[in-house]
C-alpha cells in the first residue's frame, strides 16, 4: 500500500514520517514516531487513554487518521515536562496518589492540561465535565480531580 | 483496517469529481463515526474523501435575515464557541455541548452526526426543532431538503449516490420564540440518549402559543416530528396544562423497542417527561430566564 508522506510539529520539533491513509494518529505516534506514552485503550473515542492536544484543540488520536495531521500542532504526554522539571498536573498527581496502574493516566494529564490551558479557574463540576471523556478503572475519579484542582491552584499561584 | 485511499479536495467541485469516479466512497469530517466503523469492519471504501478542507462546509456564517449557516463539517466545539449560535440558538449548544465529551466534540460534526443517522442523535432533534434546512450538493446540482426529512430509518439518510451534505441552515427566530433540547441518560455524561426530545415554541403578542414543534429522538426508527404536540399546543396559553396535553401527544406518537439502553415503556414515559420539561424550559427562554438543568456549555 502506497505511503503517504506527512509533516506535523510534534512536541515543538518539526517532524516527518510516512503513513498508511489506513494508520490512526495513535498508531503513527506509538509506531512509527516511538512516542508510546498515549496509551490505547479502547480504540473507538470512549476511554481517552489516548488524548493528545491537536491544533489547540484535545483530541483522541484514535479517532483522527495520521494523514489527518499533515501542517498540524501536536502536544503528547511527552510534551508536558520541561527536561527533567515535571509539568505541575504531573506532580500533583504523584502527591494526591491520582494513579494506581498508569494506563489512564498520560491521557488524564494531556486532556486536564487542555482544560486548564483554556480555563485556569475551572471549578470541580467543571473539572470533572471535561474528564468525562476520560476512564479511570482502578484509582476513582475523587483523587484525579483532586489532582487537577491542586495543579490549577499552584499554576495559578504562579501567575500571580 | 482494510486498506484505502485519502483525498483532501479543497473544493466542492473537486469532492463531487471524486465522488462520481465510479470508486467505492466515502466522506470524512470528524471521523467520530466513520473511522471506527471502518476499523471494525462494519463500512468500507476504497477511497476516503475528507472535507475538512473545503470552505463552504467549515465556515459557520451569519445570514442577513438574521439565520445561521452552518458548515457540514465544522467541529462541534466550534458551533457551540459561536457567539451567534450561544446568543440566538442555544438549543444547538444543548444538543452540540452533549455529543460524545470534550475530545470528541473538537473533531464530531453536526453533518457528520446527521448523516450517521442514528435514531438517537442529539443534533437532529434539536434541528428539527429549529425547522434547519440541509443544502445538499450533488452531480445534477444543488437542493434544499428540511431536516425532517433526512432520515430514513437507522443508519439510512436521504442522501444519494454522489451527494454530499455542504451546510445546515438554521432560520432566525421570531421575536418572543425559544427552543430546547435534552435527553436522558443513566450516567452524567459521555452517553447515547435513551430518549430525547427538542422543543420549539413561539408565543403571539397576546402571550398564546402561534407555533411549537417536538420532537423525539431514540424512541423509533428515526428521530420523529411530533405534529400531534403542536396541535395541542397552538392557540393555548404557554403553561403545564398546554405542555402536559402536548407530552402526552409525545408519549402517544413514540414507537420505541427494549434494548440495552432502555425499554419501551421507559422511553414512552420519558418522552411525555422530557417534552414537558423540555417545554418548560423553552418557556424560561422566551422569558429571559435559564433553563433548568441547564447547558453544560452554558
Amino acid at each position: 500500500m502506497k505511503r503517504t508522506r506527512v509533516q506535523a510539529r510534534i512536541n515543538g520539533e518539526d517532524r516527518d514520517f510516512l503513513c498508511e491513509p489506513r494508520q490512526s494518529l495513535l498508531e503513527v505516534l506509538r509506531e512509527e514516531l516511538g512516542l508510546t506514552g498515549s496509551k490505547e485503550g479502547c480504540n473507538n473515542g470512549n476511554c481517552g487513554a489516548c488524548s493528545i492536544i491537536m491544533n489547540g484543540r484535545l483530541v483522541n488520536a484514535c479517532c483522527v487518521l495520521g494523514v489527518e495531521a499533515e501542517g498540524a500542532d501536536i502536544t503528547t504526554i511527552e510534551g508536558i515536562a520541561r527536561g527533567d522539571r515535571l509539568h505541575p498536573l504531573q506532580q500533583a498527581f504523584l502527591e494526591e496518589a491520582a494513579l494506581q496502574c498508569g494506563i489512564c493516566t498520560p491521557g488524564f494529564i494531556v486532556s486536564a492540561r487542555a482544560l486548564l490551558d483554556r480555563e485556569p479557574d475551572a471549578d470541580e463540576h467543571r473539572i470533572r465535565f471535561w474528564l468525562s471523556g476520560n476512564l479511570c478503572r482502578c484509582t476513582g475519579y475523587d483523587k484525579i480531580i483532586r489532582a487537577v484542582q491542586r495543579a490549577a491552584t499552584r499554576l495559578q499561584e504562579a501567575q500571580a | 483496517m482494510h486498506a484505502f485511499d485519502y483525498a483532501r479536495p479543497g473544493s466542492l467541485a473537486e469532492a463531487l469529481a471524486l465522488a462520481g469516479n465510479g470508486r467505492q466512497v466515502l466522506f470524512l469530517a470528524g471521523g467520530t463515526d466513520v473511522i471506527i466503523q471502518l476499523r471494525e469492519g462494519r463500512r468500507s471504501c476504497d477511497l476516503l474523501v475528507d472535507l475538512k478542507h473545503i470552505p463552504e462546509l467549515t465556515r459557520i456564517t451569519e445570514l442577513p435575515d438574521g439565520g445561521l449557516e452552518i458548515g457540514a463539517a465544522a467541529p462541534l466545539a466550534e458551533v457551540y464557541e459561536h457567539p451567534q449560535v450561544r446568543s440566538s440558538f442555544p438549543a444547538l449548544v444543548d444538543a452540540a455541548g452533549i455529543i460524545g465529551g470534550i475530545a470528541i466534540q473538537s473533531r464530531a460534526t453536526l453533518g457528520g452526526n446527521l448523516c450517521n443517522a442514528s435514531p438517537a442523535a442529539d443534533a437532529s432533534p434539536a434541528l428539527m426543532a429549529l425547522s434547519a434546512t440541509l443544502r445538499i450538493a450533488g452531480p445534477a446540482g444543488e437542493r434544499q431538503l428540511p431536516v425532517a426529512d433526512f432520515f430514513l430509518g437507522p443508519g439510512r439518510n436521504a442522501l444519494q449516490p454522489g451527494e454530499i451534505l455542504v451546510a445546515i441552515r438554521i432560520p432566525a427566530l421570531p421575536p418572543r420564540a425559544g427552543a430546547f433540547y435534552h435527553r436522558f441518560i443513566p450516567r452524567n455524561e459521555m452517553d447515547i440518549a435513551v430518549a430525547s426530545s427538542g422543543v420549539y415554541l413561539a408565543l403571539d403578542g397576546d402571550g398564546r402559543i402561534a407555533d411549537a414543534r417536538v420532537a423525539l429522538g431514540a424512541v423509533a426508527p428515526t428521530p420523529i416530528l411530533v405534529p400531534a404536540a403542536r396541535e395541542a399546543l397552538v392557540g393555548r396559553e404557554p403553561g403545564i396544562e398546554a405542555f402536559e396535553a402536548a407530552g402526552e401527544a409525545a408519549r402517544a406518537a413514540a414507537l420505541p423497542i427494549d434494548d440495552m439502553r432502555g425499554s419501551a415503556a421507559q422511553r414512552r414515559h420519558l418522552s411525555r417527561v422530557l417534552t414537558v420539561r423540555a417545554l418548560e424550559n423553552a418557556l424560561r427562554r422566551i422569558r429571559g430566564g435559564q433553563p433548568a438543568g441547564g447547558s453544560h456549555q452554558s
